[in-house]
């Protein structure tokens, strides 16, 4: 228990943050240039994190596996970025953003830092603006915004569906800027193989060039994570392909704790699976729930073409279930019950794992034209996937692994348990509870890369100054870098006969079935125990071709999924330990009579931050207790 | 200062304009080779005797040789650098859909320079002195190159290609200089369309007449 | 469908590439062309073979990263897609396809079908930003812009960065992708105030690197996967000469 220490600072909510930044220690300027940096990821959180400690004068080094830090998958988010601006007037605050927050969270995430994020996120629309982000605007030249999944006020700023794209290439030309300045150096194509740890501080990491498979050292003050989730343990996911939890998990096995990895968010609109090579899953932004309404037949295994459905024969279950939000329920409710409706023999296509999402209703009120500018390039994108014309006929949805809101345990500063190590953006768990609302992970991943970080680690860096630049030639990274050339070994050596994807496949399909939108004690420890024989056979017959001093990507592959293995027992062991259904998380034997989900406060209002303690030994709990000082909590209800 | 005068950009730029000037020209010289149709050899080798003497037309002529000059070593210089930013090429093709005459542009240019290179022997050259010949009687030299059958082959496949040049050309060159136009863009290229083909026609249609019909 | 893909193979840089020649069969029209390629690998790693590099990440058409020359085209022979999204319902039983990796002298070959495309980093390292520090915007209402001007700058901005340009064009320029960067900032009344200084350094690095000169074959907004107009081309050469 005591080595969770939040460091939330005192005094009323509204003014903590304020408070924090008048009292935090500083870094001379002339000495910031002296103090070394590393970030590893160039997504919203990454980027930002870099090219602003960049500005302040700070040594960056950057890192990321893709060929140039514009692709990190920030670039795919699509529906919008929050921020409380009101600029719509319809009562939108600070406050009420962050209430929205906690309350979509389930009650699960930390006051303090749920609160500093929704005040920072005017500052992050400020800064995109003046970054050149040409968000959606109206006439008179003001920039427009739209209501999304879950609220009730229109503060979603968007650039049609690539928001997420435009946030990013806003990062990636300030961080450009730095790069041209000197101040961040750029390391593309490395994944970080391990973190380095002298002294009981983060110093440095391990890194891997992708291209030569030399394996590098790199040393720093301090280390920065901003490494995304881990969607894609479900294999089909609507993440990159690429996207992984290495680097993560190579910090908790060094000592960071890992807070909530049961909090996966199972996005309800994507497109269903087509064929049994699909690699990933697109999403179909939720924006379409503003427009779209979701049916099903109400005749069970009903294969005629949506079109031929009399309307008194659809159930349009989520308008049904939840008459205040209908449509717009918060993503954890719409997944669940489009799950619900798939199982019980409703679904529809060809697999029977798909819903409708009808536009027939929208198109004839507002007109093709109204509907074709708000979501024509998704449209498009779904014709290009699947053939089918969606302004004639229903798109078919199905729900997808796509956040994670567990991540690496950190306090208010964004520190994890091992001290100079820091996690942001996605890769940390504070913000979301165990559910995020729509257009919140952009916000959260800019808000902290550009605006919280930057201010927390001078409190840190302060006491550090009189640290030389440190030096890789120690044995703490001599070993590290054995370590990572041992499994790379190890690995290369297995040859086998099976690839690295189809264990991942074998491993998604595993997660999926038992451990996805609904989960119970049974299928868990089944889930474990498959799991336990899956990851026995990779380690005995995987095959890798070619060598490890080249570009070799069944390599990284086949490292990433090693790591999944072991996420995924503590993600179901987390699962397994919350004896409650909260948010995205939810456990068959804890629901209400009419099948909703039946939350714990009185036991589980805590963050569950898991130590790992060693090879196949089991990880020690340690809670955070959850103090709601602002919000009273309350049954989550969309009804 | 070089960096400007030299950037792929300003090399376009001036091919644009040295390009658009070349246009202007055209016309002209089409208007003044009309009067060879004429049986009358006096308004021809007049016009021709005022372009040869008259002191501005000396200027413009100078400036005109430059422009030819620029046109055609940047035209040079810069395939030559196109070339070499693809030392290997495609075992496919390249089907990509592109304006079709803008590929040839540089074939199409080296043949109208092969004719110039020839007119320059049978007529400039002549008025510099380079050439034996009557300076004061072009009239007649056309006339006699225009009943030579190889002549005429030569001259009308030269203004065919000069033809596919301008068709490019033209409305590339607006292109180049950044002047484009929701409204006007489409004008521009229709006028290219009729330039190229009434021009080089025009030529044709003299070559023709000369050769077949007197 | 049965297929015969004849393939660029180049173990790195420095080595000799040659086309290998493999048939792959029963392929699902449902497949994409990278998941093809996923079970051509599948078939290869289990024979204990090299399998094919390429760039891939989202799969969703907008990381940009996958790219390659297929039958003749910049990802391939259907407009407006990127390789990831390209649909093997588009080619038929019994065809062959021939794919290779992007050709340009500043796209060098690391391996297979993967480029070194950092030149275009490079060009957006020279200029391709508004010089703003966290913390120093000011509200954003209080920079108005034009509705129209801001939609097509949106348009320009939606770049992805994979390269299609330069490898449809067959001079190898990177204009396109240039002026999609000018056009968004030249747009937006935040960008005009650097708007000199970012056109001269982008065009200057653009030459630098040794991309060819544009002579408005319009092949690289054929090609685009985005879309990407030559509207903005003309936008960038008047850009250009105005900053002198």
């Amino acid at each position: 228990m005591g080595k969770l220490i939040s460091k939330v600072p005192e005094g009323p909510l509204a003014q903590k943050w304020t408070r924090y930044k008048s009292s935090v220690k500083l870094v001379n300027p002339a000495n910031k240039k002296k103090v070394e940096i590393i970030v590893v990821g160039t997504g919203l959180s990454g980027a930002s994190a870099a090219s602003s400690l960049g500005e302040l004068g700070y040594s960056v080094k950057n890192f990321c596996y893709q060929d140039s830090p514009r692709r990190a998958h920030s670039v795919a988010a699509q529906g919008g970025i929050n921020a409380a601006k009101n600029y719509q007037n319809d009562g939108d605050s600070v406050y009420r953003l962050f209430y929205d927050m906690i309350k979509g969270g389930d009650y699960r995430a930390r006051e303090a830092n749920v609160y500093r994020a929704a005040e920072v996120s005017n500052q992050v629309i400020d800064h995109f603006t003046a970054l050149g982000v040409p968000f959606a605007r109206d006439y008179g030249g003001t920039l427009d915004t739209r209501s999304f999944g879950g609220v009730q006020v229109s503060r979603t700023f968007y650039a049609k569906g690539q928001t997420g794209q435009q946030c990013l290439l806003g990062c990636y030309s300030s961080l450009n800027r730095q790069i041209k300045k000197g101040n961040v150096k750029m390391f593309p194509r490395r994944e970080m193989l391990d973190l380095v740890v002298i002294d009981g501080r983060a110093r440095g990491i391990i890194t891997r060039n992708l291209i030569t498979g030399e394996i590098e050292r790199h040393g720093a003050h301090a280390v920065v994570l901003a490494t995304g989730g881990y969607g894609t343990i479900y294999y089909l996911s609507t993440l990159a392909v690429n996207s992984n939890a290495s680097a993560a998990w190579k910090a908790h096995k060094k000592g960071a704790f890992f807070a909530n990895p049961s909090f996966v968010q199972i996005h309800p609109t994507s497109v269903p699976q087509l064929n049994e090579f699909q690699s990933k899953l697109t999403l179909m932004s939720e924006s379409l729930r503003n427009d779209g309404r979701i049916w099903v037949s109400k005749t069970r295994g009903d294969k005629r073409p949506a079109n031929d459905v009399p309307e008194d024969e659809r159930d349009y279950y989520l308008e049904r279930r939840y008459p205040t939000f209908g449509n717009l329920v918060p993503r954890d409710v719409a997944s669940r019950a489009a799950k619900e409706r798939c199982d019980a023999g409703y679904g529809v296509g060809e697999t029977g794992l798909a819903v409708n999402l009808d536009f027939r209703d929208a198109i004839n009120k507002q007109g093709k034209k109204a509907i074709e500018n708000k979501y024509g390039n998704l449209f498009d994108m779904y014709k290009t996937i699947t053939g089918i014309d969606s302004y004639e006929e229903p798109m078919r949805i199905y729900p997808a692994g796509h956040y994670t809101m567990g991540g690496l345990w950190v306090d208010y500063e964004l520190m994890t348990t091992i001290p100079g190590l820091y996690a942001i953006g996605e890769s940390n768990f504070s913000d979301h509870g165990a559910n995020r609302l729509g257009a919140s992970s952009l916000m959260q991943a800019a808000g902290d890369g550009y605006f919280v970080l930057p201010n927390t680690i001078s409190n840190y860096l302060a006491d550090q100054i009189s640290v030389a630049k440190i030096a890789t030639d120690k044995p703490e990274f001599a070993d590290a870098e054995k370590a990572a050339m041992e499994r790379i070994s190890k690995l290369m050596s297995i040859k086998g006969k099976q690839t690295a994807s189809s264990f991942h496949k074998r491993l998604g399909r595993i997660m999926w079935d038992y451990v996805g939108m609904s989960r119970n004690e049974a299928g868990l420890k089944k889930a474990l125990e498959l799991i336990g024989e899956l990851k026995d056979e990779f380690w005995k017959d995987l095959n890798i071709p070619g060598n490890a001093d080249d570009l070799n990507m069944e390599l990284e592959k086949a490292g990433r999924v090693a790591d999944y293995f072991d996420l995924a027992q503590l993600l179901i062991t987390d699962a397994l330990n919350r004896k409650e259904s909260c948010g995205a998380h939810f456990r068959e034997e804890y629901q209400t009579p009419d099948g909703e989900a039946l939350r714990n406060d009185e036991e589980y209002a805590y963050v569950a931050a898991w130590e790992y303690t060693g090879e196949g030994k089991p990880h020690i709990l340690h809670k955070e207790e959850l103090k709601f000082e602002e919000v009273e909590m309350k049954v989550r209800s969309y009804k | 200062m070089n960096k400007i005068l030299f950037s792929s950009l300003s090399k376009k730029f001036v091919m644009a304009l040295a390009g658009l000037f070349l246009l202007l020209f055209l016309p002209l010289h089409l208007v003044i080779n009309l009067m060879l149709l004429k049986s009358d050899p006096v308004p021809f080798n007049r016009a021709a005797h005022f372009m040869a003497t008259f002191p501005v037309i000396k200027i413009i002529e100078i400036v005109l040789l430059f422009t030819i000059l620029v046109h055609i070593t940047w035209g040079i210089f810069l395939q030559i650098q196109n070339w070499l930013a693809r030392p290997i090429g495609y075992a496919g093709g390249n089907k990509s859909e592109t304006s079709f005459f803008s590929r040839f542009m540089i074939w199409t240019g080296a043949s109208v320079l092969t004719f110039l290179v020839l007119h320059f022997f049978n007529f400039y050259f002549i008025k510099l002195g380079f050439v034996p010949g009557n300076p004061e009687d072009f009239y007649s030299v056309a006339h006699r190159l225009f009943k030579i059958p190889a002549y005429n082959y030569i001259y009308l496949i030269c203004f065919a290609l000069l033809g596919l040049h301008l068709f490019h050309a033209f409305s590339s060159a607006f292109q180049t200089l950044g002047l484009n136009h929701r409204k006007w863009t489409p004008v521009v290229n229709v006028v290219a369309w009729i330039y190229a083909i009434a021009i080089p026609a025009g030529f044709a249609f003299i070559s023709l007449t000369l050769w077949l019909f007197r | 469908m049965n297929l015969t893909l004849k393939i660029w193979r180049q173990k790195n840089a420095g080595a000799k590439g040659n086309f290998a020649t493999y048939r792959m069969e029963d392929v699902s029209p449902k497949m994409s062309f990278l998941e093809m390629l996923d079970a051509l690998n599948k078939k290869l790693v289990e024979e204990d073979k090299d399998p094919v590099a390429f760039d891939h990440d989202c799969r969703e058409g907008i990381c940009g990263s996958c790219g390659m020359y297929i039958n003749g085209h910049p990802h391939g022979p259907v407009p407006a897609v990127t390789t990831c999204l390209l649909s093997m319902r588009y080619f038929s039983d019994g065809d062959t396809i021939c794919v290779e990796p992007w050709r340009a002298k500043p796209f060098p070959v690391i391996k297979d079908l993967i480029v070194d495309r950092s030149a275009f980093d490079k060009i957006q390292i020279a200029g391709g930003y508004i010089s703003v520090n966290a913390g120093a915007a000011p509200e954003a209402n209080s920079i108005p812009a034009q509705k129209k001007n801001s939609d097509t700058a949106f348009d320009s901005s939606i770049c992805i960065g994979c390269g299609a340009c330069v490898a449809a064009c067959k001079n190898a320029s990177a204009m396109l992708f240039v002026s999609a960067k000018i056009s968004q900032f030249a747009l937006l009344p935040q960008g005009r105030i650097e708007a000199k200084d970012r056109v001269r350094a982008m065009v200057e690095m653009m030459d630098e690197l040794g991309f060819g000169n544009c002579s408005n074959t319009g092949a690289c907004e054929a090609e685009c996967p985005k879309e990407i107009k030559l509207t903005n081309i003309a936008r960038l050469n008047r850009e250009y000469y105005k900053a002198y």
